[in-house]
């Protein structure tokens, strides 16, 4: 078993329970021990950064500094705590000025912590491999529509991510476990993220695009991995296609879940039964049912 | 592709400006957004997801910060509707941080205490930070719940979807009922501290 370092933020902890709990199966499934980072605090997300320049900074350096400790790499599955972590890291390479002193005592090198996006982490070549291996049946009947949202990929100078126009991480693994995964160009515009709720007219308005576009495509379900990207795309689902005046169902799944499916972790029906769009009737028509 | 407003003849040029450096050299100084290099290609305006909603197009927030029109800058919405999705800066050829620049604007919209054209987002922000600042966590049912209730009020029509909505959340078991926090909380004292003030 390989032990790597884990930051799981907030949303995971409360409403991103799904996404937490497919998280540690494909873990399980994948023979990975994930090891917390010890008392991490939040990232401070859009808030902080928006309005407090400094305590963006330090939350960032807190964490890092924590994230030093345990094993390699850190692993994160949000990609707005990733892209927070990693313009921490960018900033601080740069002078740590805006620390404070008690941040500042605690004596980190902010560089040394390899921080990494949970797809990206779990769909290297060797992951693919493990998983394909451990797979106990064919995801066949799946079309998804890949969806990887902006945090994760941009800035590339900032998130390091090799293709950040053109993720394809997740779109082998599933490939890999057997889904018919359709191309399209929409994997990183943006679903409005958290104007979810001061602004749900801007969610609404991207989000309804993104259905559209996926459903052009003949894309049957979507699939994310991100948890603000997965309830923009779950949560007001019935509404938004009434805007839109069309049918839309559409089941957003996280990847982890699909591993689970794939590789027939006993949780994948709870984890999936969290979700506000069922994805029984789609399961069931892919004779994928539990 | 929703069409884009289209820039009004005359909106940058009349009545007749005076340049002023001012707001290079201010923000500038509160980090490195950097809008002295653009050259105005539009590129960052072209990939942007949000104009839809923007009074002003990203390009002209740059272009405004080099010319130092503040009074237009002050008031507007974009900064405010700026999802920080990092499109523009990816492929703008001159590496201008513009979403980095919108914090550093509102922040500065902040400082001066003028009025804030997207109150919700502010507010929303406001109660997150809050948040964050005392418990070094985010408690989102919390969260939920004061937002409403400084919003539409406990017994408006959005009150009640959210309570819809947040009851299918609870059924599904996604809602914590307590608050989640870090363990150490004698650094969270001295952040807030140094917060006051509007930030930097
Ligand atoms: S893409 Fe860059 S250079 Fe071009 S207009 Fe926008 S900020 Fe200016
Ligand atoms: S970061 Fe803001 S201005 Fe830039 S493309 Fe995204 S929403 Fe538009």
């Amino acid at each position: 078993m390989r032990a790597v370092g884990f930051y799981p933020g907030c949303s995971l902890e409360a409403t991103a329970r799904d996404y937490m709990e497919s998280v540690k199966g494909a873990a399980e499934l994948l023979d990975l021990e994930l090891v917390e980072v010890p008392d991490w605090n939040c990232c401070g997300a859009s808030a902080a950064h928006s309005l407090d320049h400094r305590a963006s900074l330090n939350l960032a350096a807190r964490n890092l500094a924590l994230a030093q400790k345990g094993p390699q790499p850190v692993v994160v599955p949000c990609a707005l705590c990733f892209n927070r972590l990693k313009a921490g890291q960018h900033e601080l390479a740069g002078g740590r000025e805006l620390l404070l002193p008690e941040i500042k005592a605690m004596g980190a090198d902010f560089a040394a912590p390899e921080i990494v996006e949970l797809n990206t982490f779990l769909t290297s070549p060797r992951m693919i491999d493990l998983a394909e291996a451990g797979k106990k049946r064919d995801l066949t009947g799946l079309r998804p529509a890949v969806y990887y949202g902006c945090q994760g990929q941009r800035p590339p100078a900032v998130t390091g991510h090799p293709a950040h126009e053109n993720p394809m991480g997740i779109d082998r693994l599933l490939r890999a476990l057997g889904a018919e995964v359709v191309d399209w160009p929409f994997k990183t515009d943006c679903c409005g993220a958290s104007h979810a709720i001061a602004r749900p007219d801007l969610v609404h308005a991207l989000v309804g695009r993104l259905y559209e576009r996926a459903l052009e495509r003949g894309a049957n379900c979507l699939v994310t991995g991100c948890q603000m990207c997965q309830a923009n795309l779950d949560m007001y689902q019935e509404e938004i296609a009434a805007g839109l005046q069309r049918e839309v169902y559409l089941p957003v799944f996280y990847f982890t879940e699909l591993l689970g499916l794939a590789l027939g972790h006993q949780q994948t029906n709870a984890w999936l039964g969290r979700h506000m769009v069922s994805p029984a009737r789609l399961l069931e028509q892919s004779g994928l049912n539990l | 592709m929703e069409a884009m407003t289209p820039v009004k003849e005359g909106d940058v040029t009349s009545p007749p400006i005076r340049p002023s450096p001012d707001l290079l050299e201010r923000t500038r100084a509160m980090g490195e957004a950097s809008a002295a290099a653009c050259y105005g290609c539009k590129k960052c305006s072209n990939g942007c997801p949000l104009t839809f909603a923007m009074d002003l197009h990203p390009y002209q927030v740059v272009r405004y910060v080099q010319l130092g029109l503040w009074q237009r800058l002050k008031n507007c919405r974009t900064i405010w509707i700026c999802a920080s999705c990092h499109t523009c800066l990816t492929r703008c050829p001159n590496q201008v941080d513009l979403p980095r620049l919108m914090d550093v604007l509102k922040q500065m919209v902040l400082a001066e205490g003028a009025p804030v054209s997207e109150e919700r987002v502010l507010l929303f922000h406001r109660l997150f930070l809050d948040e964050v600042l005392k418990r070094g966590k985010v408690f989102e049912g919390g969260l939920m719940g004061r937002y409403l209730f400084k919003t539409d009020g406990p017994f408006s029509p959005a009150a009640r979807k959210n309570a819809v909505l947040g009851w299918q959340m609870f059924k599904r078991g996604r809602i914590k009922l307590l608050p989640q926090g870090t363990r150490d909380r004698r650094w969270l004292k001295a952040l807030r501290r140094a917060g006051q003030g509007g930030g930097s």
